[in-house]
């Protein structure tokens, strides 16, 4: 037929409604914010205990990835995330929904071809490129010790 | 000529629809046969929960036309899942014979285009058409985990859970009857983005619909409701568009099933339904309804649908679209 396909795909980009980007961005700074403030609080909460620094800094995310995979079983982690956006996708949270969301949908596959398999099929290539990077930086960070 | 007049007119002697809980709220709720309050019409996976909506609607639909399942001569159905295993799962029971079709979301046209064409041509008596969708095995299979955290962008539609069956048979008595019918072709247009199929499959029903008018030499006016599949919000204005600049004006009676499903601002669903089961259950629904209410006597109806998988588009491949016309009308034959 004679619609030309470049001047479509010029139609349908510019006709195509768009993300509104500001209340998204402005949603994810308060919310991805509000993250890391609570996270602040959770540190100060066990710096008060007698446990030590290390400690207290393992907890902190621990907890959090704790809360978003709970939230994310109980299926509420989605509805807030729809709102949230990037505010919940960068904080240590995304991740731990990242991984428990696949294992939940597979849960029906059984536990070794569905859950285990399936578990990183979102988060595998965060780990993938994350161990490549630090390794990445460590070598750079050897060299520069070198060389300077 | 692609367009094939059927001159002993099939009729449609039942039908039967079933919704989940989404499309259940939304403006066509008391149209629908049968809706689960959830996703999972006691099942305990959404795969089997679909098939689930299969046998109910084929059910229902046979308990309409007051016939038994040993009547059907051949069933086409088909769904959105890989391999089509909600349609085998479904009616295996039935024990009729089976034809799985795969059109994406203009499954159900496709089934009934040639259910009718079978019968028109003496080889059938009685067929049926069942096609279905789930939301929650779309998202699983083309997307994202159910739970997972993410946006979707305004051009996005959600994939109807429903199902919807007709029985299309040589009967005489006053049935709303397939007069016409139209095969699609694949168009291709080059769109990649499979958050916005309506644009994928706009390009197909401008092809149908303009070369069913241009043969006919129909118009627009001459018909009750000219409907298309599931374009959605960015489909339905796109072809309106483009039809316009052909001479066709569809602006009076031209509606969308992806549009009509779900109040798309109440309910927060973006662009709007689509899957098999959209159109399937709102032409067994909702059209049905009013062909029996006598409110409807010609309507066009063209399933569109966007023939891609999640392989096809992480290749970056572009999406091609289809789309099939069926006519019904009302009346004898």
């Amino acid at each position: 037929m004679d619609i030309n396909e470049k001047e479509y795909k010029k139609y349908c980009a510019g006709r195509a409604k768009k993300s509104p980007v500001f209340k998204d961005t402005f949603a994810a700074f308060i919310c991805g914010g509000a993250i890391c403030a609570f996270a602040e609080g959770l540190k100060a909460l066990y710096g008060m205990t007698s446990l030590p620094e290390d400690t207290v800094k393992m907890l902190v995310p621990v907890t959090l990835v704790f809360l978003a995979a709970l939230s994310t079983g109980l299926g509420v982690f989605d509805d807030f995330a729809k709102f949230a956006g990037a505010g919940t996708l960068v904080p240590i949270t995304g991740f731990a929904n990242a991984v428990v969301s696949p294992a939940m949908d597979d849960k029906s596959e059984g536990l070794i071809m569905g859950v285990g398999a399936k578990m990183f099929t979102i988060a595998g290539p965060v780990i993938v490129y994350g161990v490549l990077s630090s390794a990445l930086y460590g070598v750079i960070y050897w060299l520069c010790e070198v060389l300077l | 000529m692609r367009v094939k007049k059927l001159n002993r007119k099939p009729s449609l002697i039942g039908w039967g629809s079933v919704v989940g809980k989404r499309e259940s709220e939304g403006p066509l709720s008391d149209d629908f046969d049968i809706h689960d309050k959830g996703e999972c019409f006691g099942m305990n996976t959404w795969e089997k929960a679909e098939s689930e909506m299969q046998r109910i609607a084929l059910n229902t639909a046979l308990a309409k036309a007051k016939m038994g399942a040993e009547s059907i001569e051949a069933v086409f159905a088909g769904d959105l899942q890989n391999q089509c295993v909600s349609s085998v799962f479904g009616l295996a029971d039935f024990g009729a014979p089976f034809f799985g079709l795969y059109g994406a979301c203009s499954t159900f046209a496709e089934a009934l285009l040639l259910s009718a064409m079978l019968v028109d041509g003496g080889n059938f008596d009685t067929c049926a058409a069942v096609t279905s969708s789930h939301f929650c095995v779309a998202e699983r299979q083309y997307r994202f985990p159910l739970e997972y955290g993410g946006q979707r962008t305004p051009t996005a539609q959600r994939t109807v859970t429903g199902a919807g069956a007709a029985i299309i048979s040589s009967a005489n008595g006053n049935f709303p009857r397939i007069t016409e019918v139209m095969p699609g072709r694949i168009v291709n247009k080059g769109i990649k983005d499979a958050n916005n199929m309506g644009a994928a499959m706009a390009p197909a029903a401008i092809d149908t619909i303009r070369d069913y008018f241009n043969e006919t030499g129909y118009s627009p006016e001459d018909f009750d409701l000219i409907l298309t599949g599931d374009l959605g919000a960015e489909g339905h204005a796109t072809a309106m568009d483009y039809l316009l600049g052909y001479g066709i004006d569809l602006r009076k009676n031209y509606s969308d099933c992806g549009l009509m499903i779900y109040d798309i601002n109440r309910q927060d669903m973006h662009a709007g339904g689509s899957g098999c089961g959209c159109s399937a259950s709102v032409i067994c629904g909702h059209i049905m309804k009013r062909f029996e209410k006598g409110e409807l006597k010609n309507v066009l109806y063209v399933a569109t649908g966007a023939l891609m998988s999640p392989s096809t588009s992480k290749q970056g491949l572009s999406i091609p679209g289809i789309a099939h016309l069926v006519r019904i009308e009302a009346g004898r034959r």
